[in-house]
């Protein structure tokens, strides 16, 4: 292997003259603590390294030796339920092995070597295979099995295949023929983490990622294998939003990767999971999932990497055939290490320091989210949502802006919303989904036939509500006609009803697909009622005297996802105490009727 | 192993520029080693190595460089990063900004050298923050609860009575149900004026705290590079407390903007490319690594509560001081210029408050079961109350309703009676019935944010008493 000597040390960042040849992007470990880092620039007579590890001590002198490999995690059984730092170091078995506090130069392999996985054959002898096929599969973890795969740029004839049996990882379970000669394969595999994985095409999104989260599901949804992000300024609520979709989501393998971010939030993660079950399949919700915790006081360069090791572990899930969601927190912190690394090299900045290849990078990630056909020709997805930590909350900065670029559902997070403790604090006129229409087929089918329209009334409502609030501010809410005087009376009861969904309310914290649609039927019928008495000559405020009007607010948090009866008794409801206050609307109605 | 000094010393100084030192042909310094800066009189002072080059180093000298001089100054190289001598009796004791004993007292007994850069924590060993600590503060204790190991810093601006609302906070802490306060504390002034950090100790003093802190003082008049020093060092005075001693430790910074500033200053002697008002672009990781040294870490008996203080510049919370702080921290307690200028104290503007961690130790068993909807509901008026107030402020009070008037009555009776309760403290009871009286002022419809079974409960018995 090739090695090189350090010269120059400027934080994370080392450049060292080389013996031999490096290559860009290679895997090399520095020192004796052999502390782990990548070339990220080769010159004429210097390699340009960034250490993935604290630095701290480094001498100039000390020999950087390459791997000949590029920068790879492992991939195989054994990764769900795990926590793992931004370059898939376990942190469960560093904690056993070095105690509560990080030290530089630990080296642990990502999946315990030792573990045995019952290994159950799907192929025989003789057959011919290529990358993708499934060899065979394991139990991993609660339902979730891992295919065994051939791995990808890899063909030939299968010429071994292990029995059922119970193999370590590294052991070999298949061999086949192929052009190059004699190959042996094992359960466990490396992939470079800044490579796609490939898969056999791309598929159009058309299925919705139910998040059981009102805003979301019913107003912007986000396709299975679709890209969103989630912008707001700080304590807006995008951590919350962002665990609660990977709690309740219906993906089959969760992967959340918190990137710069807190320690304790990634403590809360695993405090909370391994209780919580999922509400579909009934097992533990962290029985599906991956953690990659980088907090924010952890190596700048590993953070920068977090990302890249999240999405390698997410495809090699999807190429099982799974669906599965990648959880970002937080995108900025991200593009940050990438700025202070830039920095470090002395690269000339283009937006606010950031390097000017920012956008690429940005949309190369973003990119490896989508509906996929396997190698194995099996329909498959990958969906990602990344936070965005604007500073000072102001959307028009570069990593905000960008990210806008290469993401169709755009959720933005309001402040005002969240002083006033309402939550999720997303801002409906702010925000978009461009996965509006792909999902209304999925809606239509399954119990939502008014769905779009509904939708779009409320958002209608809103907007109007939004002119007329900028007009009161003139005139005063009295100047305003009846009509005019409903929608604000209106619209402050459908946010109330509709938008507002506490992440910490037992009931409300998950919203089925059919209580969802049981909401805001009731709310269109709520609309339509107000409508119909204001034009018989109720005056608006006085609705909001009704008893029923804190039942609809509150319909979220006091009803369950398995009482839907409750919607129907409040809906009677609701028709009740409009007919005693407009009698003759009533009346007229039951003539019709 | 401990102390591995070179004998020899280094001449071979290029160039000083601000707090830096550039040395020639220096060779096997190590990055961030220690360095004891001989000066031309032969007084020592302390730094070290922040960044090496094929031909030289650069020395960051904590005391500043006034008075080197390219020929006469030496420099004298460690094989170790800076560390802070620990051991028992370190409360109760007058100290530095780095650290060194200064009320000329006995030495620390050293117990064992601790790097002042601390170590992360590995995130699955941290504990959640989750016991409910009563500060006897209404706007905190019932609006955003501060808890064991949670970091939650004061955005104040210049003059504000920020002082005043820590040093309460110090006396007052204290576990619920427990008569007096068992946290140990650790006061870390950073650039702040002598009266500021005497009143505090003087304060503490006549409580009869004063056997109870640690304080670290680096004042306005001292060098600006040693401000990058003093929260590292008091944070690991607080680690050897907490996680050695098994004590609850309370750590009180102030000014954070003071350390950034200096952070800022460094960082342009650097010639670094500087990202926001000139600021670092590593400045989120950097007050990172001090905010994040709160916590718990499960079966250690001790914590680590941090209480930063930081004037935002010009009162904008936009500033990249509060707003990367903000990112970090666990929440904010933020004091408004208005409300102390009509004589509220503590003037805590509550909108851009929050707690994050309060819903982890609010709640049945821990505080009261009706708490977290108390608070959304505190929440949800006052905001709503304040809109209103803006509002009429534009088109008039004539066209407000009754509702309208009972919410703008909640806004006035928020902030002379449950903000502004000057140096008493409060039981969490005591708060809790304050708010609960003062909400039984609005309609049932305009309490949405509470259970019928809720407002049974608890409203409707203030709105007959
Ligand atoms: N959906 C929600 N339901 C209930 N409470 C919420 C919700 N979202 C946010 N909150 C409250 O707001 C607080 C701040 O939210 P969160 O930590 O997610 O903010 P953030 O946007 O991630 O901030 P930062 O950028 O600083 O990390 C939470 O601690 C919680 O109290
Ligand atoms: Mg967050």
């Amino acid at each position: 292997m090739s090695e090189a000597r350090v010269f120059w040390i400027n934080g994370p960042v080392l450049k060292a003259r080389p013996v031999g040849s490096l290559q860009m992007k290679e895997a090399v470990f520095v020192g004796e603590e052999r502390l782990a880092a990548e070339v990220i620039r080769l010159d004429g007579d210097a390699v340009t390294v960034q250490v993935f590890e604290d630095t701290t001590g480094l001498k100039p002198g000390a020999v950087v030796r390459g791997s000949g490999l590029p920068l790879a995690v492992s991939l195989g059984p054994g990764m769900l339920g795990s926590m793992f730092d931004g370059i898939q170091r376990p942190l469960s078995t560093i904690a056993s092995s070095h105690g509560d506090f990080f030290r530089a130069g630990v080296e642990a392999p990502a999946l315990d070597p030792e573990q045995r996985w019952r290994f159950t054959p799907k192929l025989d002898v003789g057959v011919a295979v290529v990358g993708g096929t499934v060899l065979g599969e394991v139990p991993e973890s609660g339902n979730t099995s891992s295919r065994i795969l051939v791995p990808p740029g890899v063909s030939g004839t299968l010429t071994w295949i292990a029995p059922q049996g119970d193999y370590k990882g590294a052991e070999t379970i298949a061999r086949l023929h192929g052009e190059s000669g004699e190959r042996q394969i094992a359960m466990v595999n490396r992939w470079p983490i800044r490579q796609p994985r490939p898969s056999a095409r791309r598929l159009s999104t058309e299925q919705p990622l139910l998040t059981g989260q009102r805003i979301i599901d019913t107003f912007f949804p986000v396709a299975k294998g679709g890209a969103a992000s989630l912008p707001g300024g700080f304590g807006t609520g995008k951590t919350v939003l962002l665990q609660t979709l990977a709690k309740w989501c219906d993906a089959d393998v969760i992967v959340y990767v918190g990137c710069g971010e807190r320690g304790n939030e990634m403590a809360d993660v695993l405090d909370e999971f391994p209780e919580l079950e999922d509400p579909l399949t009934g097992r533990k919700l962290m029985e599906r999932t991956v953690l990659i915790a980088n907090t924010s006081n952890m190596p700048v360069a590993a953070r920068e990497a977090s990302i890249y090791t999240g999405m390698t572990i997410a495809e090699y899930y999807r190429d099982q055939g799974h669906h599965v969601a990648l959880f970002a927190d937080s995108i900025s912190r991200w593009a940050e290490a990438l700025r202070e690394i830039s920095g470090r090299l002395e690269e000339l900045p283009a937006e606010e320091g950031y390097p000017a290849y920012l956008p690429t990078r940005l949309a190369e990630f973003f990119e490896r989210a989508g509906s996929v056909s396997t190698l194995q020709g099996v329909p498959a997805s990958l969906t990602v949502v990344a936070t965005v930590s604007p500073p000072g909350g102001d959307f028009s900065e570069p990593v905000t802006a960008h990210t806008r670029r290469y993401v169709k559902s755009f959720l933005a997070l309001d402040k005002v919303r969240a002083q006033a403790r309402f939550y999720p604090a997303i801002d409906p006129l702010q925000s978009y989904s461009g996965y509006v229409q792909h999902t209304e087929r999925w809606w239509t089918s399954h119990g939502g036939v008014r769905w779009a329209s509904l939708t779009k009334n409320v958002l209608a409502l809103l907007e109007e509500q939004s002119r007329l609030e900028k007009m009161v501010k003139i005139v005063g809410r009295d100047a305003l006609p009846a009509a005019q005087r409903l929608v604000l009376v209106c619209a402050e009861i459908v946010v109330e009803a509709l938008l507002r969904q506490s992440a910490f309310s037992e009931i409300d914290r998950y919203c089925s697909s059919e209580k969802q649609m049981s909401m805001l039927n009731v709310a269109d019928d709520f609309l339509s009622q107000s409508q119909r008495v204001v034009e018989a000559g109720v005056d608006p405020d006085t609705i909001l005297t009704l008893p029923v009007v804190r039942r609809v607010q509150r319909m979220g948090e006091d009803i369950a996802n398995d009482d839907l009866e409750a919607f129907s008794a409040l809906t009677h409801d609701i028709s009740t105490a409009f007919s005693a206050l407009a009698p003759t609307f009533a009346q007229n109605d039951d003539n019709a009727a | 192993m401990i102390s591995a000094a070179r004998s020899l010393l280094h001449t071979g100084v290029t160039s000083v520029q601000g707090p830096l030192v550039f040395v020639r042909n220096v060779r096997g310094a190590g990055l961030y080693d220690r360095v004891d800066v001989i000066t031309p009189e032969d007084a020592i002072r302390s730094g070290r190595v922040v960044a090496i080059s094929e031909d030289r180093i650069i020395v960051e000298v904590f005391q500043g460089t006034d008075g080197l001089s390219l020929q006469g100054t030496r420099l004298r190289l460690f094989d170790e990063p800076v560390t802070l001598d620990v051991g028992p009796g370190m409360l109760g004791r007058v100290y530095d900004g780095l650290g060194k004993p200064t009320d000329g007292g006995p030495p620390i007994p050293a117990r064992a050298r601790m790097r002042v850069d601390g170590n992360a924590i590995n995130p699955v060993r941290r504990d959640v923050p989750s016991e409910f600590i009563e500060t006897g503060i209404s706007a905190i204790d019932a609006m955003n609860s501060l808890v064991r190991g949670q970091k939650l810093p004061v955005f104040s601006g210049s003059g504000l009575s920020h002082d005043r609302l820590a040093s309460n906070i110090a006396r007052f802490a204290r576990l619920r149900g427990t008569d007096s306060t068992d946290f140990a504390i650790v006061f870390a002034a950073i650039g702040v004026t002598f009266d500021t950090a005497d009143h505090f100790r003087r304060e503490m003093d006549e409580y009869g705290a004063l056997e109870r802190i640690a304080l670290f003082l680096n004042l306005a008049s001292d060098p600006s590079a040693e401000r990058l020093l003093t929260p590292r060092v008091a944070l690991t005075a607080a680690e050897y407390l907490a996680y050695h001693e098994g004590r609850h430790v309370l750590v009180i910074v102030t000014d954070v903007t003071n350390y950034c500033e200096a952070l800022r200053e460094v960082s342009s002697s650097h010639g670094e490319v500087p990202s926001r008002k000139g600021y670092p672009g590593y400045m989120y990781s950097d007050l990172a690594s001090l905010y994040e040294r709160a916590g718990r870490i499960r079966d250690r008996a001790g914590s680590i509560t941090q209480v930063p203080i930081l004037t935002m510049p010009n009162d904008d919370i936009t500033h990249p001081i509060p707003d990367l702080s903000g990112y970090i921290t666990e929440g904010q307690i933020v004091l408004s210029r208005d409300l102390e200028r009509r004589g509220v104290f503590p003037p805590v503007a509550l909108l851009p408050c929050l707690s994050r961690l309060m819903n982890k130790g609010t709640g049945a068993g821990m505080t009261s079961a009706d708490h977290p909807a108390l608070a959304a509901q505190l929440y949800s008026s006052y905001a709503q109350a304040q809109r209103l107030k803006l509002l009429s402020s534009v088109v008039g009070e004539e066209g407000l309703s009754a509702s309208d008037r009972d919410l703008l009555a909640f806004l006035e009776r928020m902030e002379s009676e449950f903000l502004d309760q000057g140096d008493e403290r409060r039981t969490l009871e005591e708060t809790f019935d304050i708010a609960w009286r003062l909400l039984a002022q609005l309609p049932d419809e305009s309490l949405v944010r509470l259970a019928d079974r809720q407002i049974a409960e608890h409203i409707v018995a203030h709105r007959h008493g």
